[in-house]
């Protein structure tokens, strides 16, 4: 089956709410485990990683979690197929760039994905929509408890999990929250946040992780350190931190409506007339226009626009989900001009937004 | 001063970063600097920089030629690819990387989760370990009647932990 007739609609994924959707855009544990007895899959030879993603792969198809799940060696799938997987958030860009002797195993509900043989062994991660990272990394777990009776892991009591890069050896675990931030950015307070956020041991990452730029407004909040902190209280303290950015932005907001409406009304509403009038743009502007509408609509300035529809914008404006609905190969320029046909198509019933 | 790079050109970048309360520096060259993307507005990439740089460095500190029995991963593969070739590597490497653990994670000791298998066996051998002070305590008291009873279980005990480890 290809990646596209298994994945959801976009609209459909846009339109799973969770708490404090308004900010967070989604949640998300991951786990870095290896087996024991086999090479870090950057220094096995290929016939070793075969062999390892042979053994591997049954064993997460067989979990519970996985029944009905889409499951795929990575040299089975497109680089079209692979870059839908990351402009939905589902892989990692490394994961996409592998071959023969990395597969991938999905869920039906999109909430569970298992990359074998990307930088470690089984990278696996639970997403929930919104901020929900209790509720990921209760599902990362069971996952893992289940496959720890079906695969050894490489474990020693001092170190933990051990792990490629030596950034991950302990619990494995990453735990991040994708933000939207549109009001710390224009109220330039944003890198405050960053620097306060590095100064507590956590990273802050663009769009697609890391090394990659905040597109959108978009910022995620991740752990860095995995030794020496348990689970449970990478969870708590990043959930604290969370609290106090959701705090902040919305403070932001408040302030710049308070102080300066007519620079927040120009921006949404030049961004409104440029994504539904339009007809060259790139992905990247358009990123950026979406969050502007994104904020308008958290603000309340649109009558006939929800917040789901910006959302499955922000995915169907991509490179490979526009390259998608098109039978013939695309260049950049022509991609251009059918997303700016998209964007007009899809805004022409929404009517321009109202300043209170 | 020279750049900590390239080794090279002379440093005109100097980078300060304070990370659980250990000061980390670095001197970087105008290039470098730039390659390595410290000029970014953001500072996003700075704490990977510094670890990144830590890595190499601690790495240099001990023997050169040791080479992983299990997977044959030096350290100069690791100074080329920053990932490590197989878990052996972890005791191989075990000098070098302590300083470079420490420096980046908030411990050196692993807290958190446990396969169930072998927290299942560390479980029954601490309960060993108390069996055994229970008998000595009982012994010493001339307690025979207790003594026996916690000889029992520790047979019981040693038992279980042997199955478990077998299977």
């Amino acid at each position: 089956m290809a990646v596209h007739d298994f994945l959801s609609p976009v609209a459909d994924a846009a339109r799973r709410e969770g708490p404090y959707n308004k900010i967070v855009l989604s949640s998300r544990v991951r786990l870095a485990r290896n087996v024991r007895g086999l090479s870090f899959p950057g220094w096995a030879k290929k016939p070793e990683r075969v062999k390892a993603l042979e053994m591997i792969r049954p064993a997460v198809e067989s979990l519970p979690q996985m029944a009905d799940s889409f499951s795929e060696s990575m040299d089975n799938l497109s680089v079209l197929e692979k870059n839908i997987l990351v402009e939905r958030h589902l892989i990692s860009r490394e994961h996409a760039a592998k071959n023969a002797g990395s597969g991938l195993v999905l869920n039906r509900e999109e909430s569970l994905c298992v990359m074998i043989n990307e930088e470690d062994h089984l990278r696996m991660q639970a997403l929930r929509p919104g901020l929900q990272l209790r509720q990921a990394w209760h599902a990362i777990d069971q996952v893992d408890s289940k496959l720890e009776k079906r695969l050894e892991y490489a474990f020693t009591p001092e170190l933990g999990y051990l792990t490629a890069c030596p950034t991950n050896v302990g619990t494995g675990v990453r735990v991040s929250a994708m933000l939207h931030l549109p009001g710390l950015v224009l109220a330039e307070q944003v890198n405050q946040i960053i620097q306060a956020v590095n100064k507590l041991g956590l990273a802050v990452r663009g769009l697609y992780g890391e090394g990659t730029e905040a597109l959108g407004n978009v910022f995620q909040v991740s752990n860095q350190m995995t030794l020496g902190e348990s689970e449970n209280d990478i969870v708590e303290r990043l959930n604290k931190v969370l609290a106090q950015i959701i705090e902040h932005e919305e403070n932001a907001r408040t302030m710049l409506l308070e102080k300066k409406p007519k620079t927040v009304y120009n921006h949404i509403g030049r961004a409104y007339g440029i994504l539904a009038n339009a007809h060259s743009i790139s992905s990247k502007e358009t990123l950026n226009l979406l969050s502007l509408m994104r904020l308008g609509v958290d603000l309340g300035m649109f009558n006939d626009l929800e917040r789901w529809q910006v959302d499955e914008l922000f995915t169907t404006t991509q490179p490979a989900h526009l390259q998608k609905v098109h039978s013939e190969k695309l260049s950049a320029e022509e991609r251009d001009l059918l997303r700016a046909d998209m964007l007009r198509d899809r805004l022409k019933d929404v009517t321009r937004p109202r300043a209170k | 001063m020279q750049c900590c790079v390239c080794k090279e050109r002379e440093a005109k970048v100097h980078l300060t970063q304070i990370v659980q309360d250990k000061m980390q520096k670095v001197a970087l060259c105008e290039e470098c600097a730039k390659q390595k993307g410290v000029n970014d507005p953001t500072g996003l990439s700075r704490a990977d920089l510094l670890l990144g740089l830590g890595a190499s460095q601690e790495m240099e500190q001990s023997a050169s030629d040791v080479k992983c029995s299990n997977c044959g991963f030096t350290q100069a593969d690791f100074k080329k690819a920053g990932r490590l070739g197989c878990a052996e590597c972890y005791e191989t490497f075990k000098e070098g990387l302590e300083g470079l653990l420490k420096s980046m994670h908030k411990g050196t000791k692993h807290v958190g989760k446990v396969p169930q298998s072998l927290q299942q066996s560390r479980d029954l051998s601490d309960r060993l370990k108390n069996l055994q002070r229970k008998l000595d305590k009982a012994v010493a008291e001339e307690d025979f009647e207790q003594a026996a009873l916690v000889r029992d279980e520790i047979k019981m005990t040693r038992e279980k932990l042997t199955t478990l480890s077998a299977s």
